[in-house]
């Protein structure tokens, strides 16, 4: 527990810092997005608008400790500016919307490639030399092997455009409205098909090697040789004992790969159209919307904190030595 | 029996023509400098030899049947229920996240059916009987000491009270004290059960000491067996004599330090003739030509030696 409470204390720290950066780096730069705002609006606002908005963003001429401490407050209270490019929504819910749909997209496609990976590593290992082992890792990492942008555009060519069997992008068909509700669910799942599904082509070889290897590693050992000679069940041996153990290095990797994939999902997006938050970013930068992009970067940021934070407890129940050595 | 590692380079025979055999009861230590194939062994007598390992000929006759000739499930029946093994290090046994009650337990459950209750209970008592607590079922093998690691091996071993006990170098990883204490352990529970022992080291006194019979290894060859109590005081081969120098004696009031000089043989390029020739301080020509067949020199005692008489 008390491991726990130290992890958490030390994501708590790593959010201070991220947000602590995100409000000293963009004053570090030239411009400031009121100006930005007032040349987009070329001359249309009056000048006490003008000021307003810059106090709106928190760009005021108050000293830097108390421009500091009003915008700690700020993003404690979750309100994060106003977006300029969807000027005059606020940041927060701009990203809102956005930012659900990129956690379902790069979500489900590292989850389910973690899952399907590091099965598919029991199995190549286990059955050394089948068929599994033999082919599936080389034809991965050769497909692995192109750029992403290529291989999603050819998915969706193929199967989006030539066969028509998934449609060519959006998160969820104009003509129905989002309800919680079967049909709609269905809708969203054919419209994730193709984003995902590349996304975890590319990364699958990824899990299944590194499984495979640990997998492999662990089957020598002297406690899966001891299991076999006991006359364990073979499907007892290979999970419990062996793919147990060899798991551990693959889930280190897991909170590293969600937040890899949370911000890279960028690419995903843009083949896709998937309105995520990779989408606003693009959208964000054109407009020179400071806002926005801080509030894109403190959300990836606390996402990933968080995922991490979900891992490490993962990770303190798969292992009973990170509960010894470290509470 | 004949076992080979097939490797990249051609086919090394770590067990050449070794016999062996065990009375019910009995406590058999074999004794061989590290390398000479003594876990081969005691791992193609359980078949759970890991590739490249192939049994190339032989066969293990455990009570009236030949392992060799099983298959898999008469196999893994018979393993452990009859035959069970602790193994070499008592640090790489256990699975390190799994309660050492779990791996006691799922042994019974793989063999019959048992309730849950029945043998976490069953499992407690083995513990107690090698001299843990019973109420250590739910620790970790890390939060245990390497001496009570190697005895929840040997409760493992003991769960399905086997007929024979085939011990790996258990001891070797840990001090004398706790060495000394888990032998006497293993003798004690050996009387009371009636199992008999197969005891693997390379530690040859102290193999006398605790055996009934004692065999010599050297280079995948037997070189000399028989009752602990003669080769103590008269070794034919002089491997075991050498050996037997190579500790400082327990009786006589100086203590001599002895070794072999020279290094064991590699086993992808024997010499030929008899192994221990090269090492041997009375070989003669004979030695170097003609490799030496294991014969009998008194009751129960036979050395692999053309000097041996
Ligand atoms: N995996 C392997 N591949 C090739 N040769 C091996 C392998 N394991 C063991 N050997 C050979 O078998 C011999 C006997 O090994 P081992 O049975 O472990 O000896 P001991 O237990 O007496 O120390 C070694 O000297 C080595 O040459
Ligand atoms: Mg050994």
């Amino acid at each position: 527990m008390r491991y726990i409470l130290r992890r958490f204390g030390f994501y708590v720290l790593a959010a201070w810092v991220a947000l602590t950066m995100n409000f000293f780096l963009p004053r570090l730069m030239p411009g400031d997005p009121a100006t930005a705002l007032f040349a987009r609006f070329k001359g249309r606002l009056s000048p006490e608008a003008m000021q307003g908005l810059r106090e709106a963003f928190g760009f005021t001429h108050e000293p830097l400790l108390k421009q500091y401490i009003t915008y700690l407050g700020h993003v404690l209270k979750g309100d994060l500016g106003i977006s300029v490019a969807y000027f005059p929504s606020p940041v927060m819910k701009v990203i809102g919307t956005g930012f659900v749909w990129t956690l379902f997209l790069a979500g489900s496609a590292v989850v389910l490639s973690f899952a399907i990976g590091t099965l598919l590593g029991v199995a190549a290992a286990w059955w050394r030399r089948g068929w599994v082992d033999t082919w599936l890792p080389s034809a991965l990492v050769f497909v692995g092997a192109f750029p992403y942008f290529w291989l999603a555009m050819v998915a969706l060519y193929v199967f989006g455009f030539t066969l028509g069997w998934f449609p060519l992008g959006h998160a969820y068909s104009d003509d129905i409205t989002p309800s919680w509700s079967f049909g709609f669910a269905i809708d969203v799942l054919r419209h994730a098909v193709l984003p995902v599904g590349t996304v975890i082509l590319v990364t699958l070889g990824g899990w299944l090697l590194s499984m495979r290897n640990s997998m492999i590693a662990v089957l020598g050992s002297d406690y899966v040789n001891l299991a076999r000679a006991k006359g364990l069940p073979p499907a007892r041996v290979a999970l419990r004992y062996a793919a147990r153990n060899a798991l551990l290095p693959s889930v280190t990797g897991f909170g590293m790969a969600l937040g890899f994939v949370l911000g890279g999902s960028l690419l995903t997006e843009i083949v896709f159209s998937y309105p995520g938050q990779g989408y606003l970013l693009v959208q964000a930068v054109r407009n020179q919307d400071y806002a926005l992009m801080q509030g894109i970067f403190l959300v990836i940021t606390l996402a990933v904190l968080g995922a991490n934070l979900c891992v490490d407890i993962f990770y303190l129940w798969l292992d009973p030595r990170t509960r010894e050595s470290r509470s | 029996m004949c076992i080979d590692y097939i490797t990249d380079r051609g086919p090394v025979r770590a067990i050449d023509h070794v016999s062996l055999d065990l009375e019910r009861g009995e406590f058999l230590g074999v004794a061989g400098e590290s390398g000479s194939g003594k876990s081969t062994l005691a791992q193609g007598i359980m078949r759970i030899l890991p590739p490249p390992a192939v049994i190339t000929g032989g066969e293990a006759i455990f009570e009236g049947r030949d392992i060799l000739t099983l298959d898999e499930e008469e196999l893994r029946k018979l393993r452990w229920s009859r035959m069970s093994m602790v193994f070499q290090s008592a640090m790489d046994a256990l699975n390190p996240v799994i309660t050492i009650g779990e791996q006691i337990t799922d042994t019974m459950h793989a063999h019959g059916d048992m309730s849950a209750r029945a043998a976490r209970d069953r499992a407690a008592e083995l513990l107690e009987m090698v001299g843990i607590p019973g109420d250590r079922l739910d620790a970790y093998a890390h939060q245990l000491s390497g001496g009570m690691r190697q005895r929840v091996g040997i409760a493992i071993a003991l769960a399905l009270e086997p007929t024979l006990l085939i011990l790996d170098e258990p001891t070797t990883a840990l001090d004398v004290i706790v060495e000394r204490e888990i032998l006497e352990e293993i003798r004690g529970l050996q009387r009371k059960l009636g199992f008999a022992v197969i005891f693997i080291t390379h530690d040859l006194a102290r193999m006398l000491q605790f055996s009934d019979r004692v065999a010599v290894f050297y280079a995948g060859r037997m070189a000399e067996i028989g009752p602990a109590e003669e080769l103590r005081t008269s070794p034919r081969h002089p491997y075991t004599q050498g050996l037997l120098r190579a500790f400082p004696s327990v009786h006589g009031s100086t203590v001599e330090m002895f070794s072999i000089p020279g290094t064991p043989p590699s086993l992808r390029n024997p010499p030929a003739g008899c192994r221990f020739h090269p090492r041997c301080p009375v070989a003669v020509e004979l030695c170097s030509k003609v490799s030496p067949e294991l014969k009998q020199i008194g009751p129960g005692h036979s050395a692999a030696c053309h000097l041996a008489k």
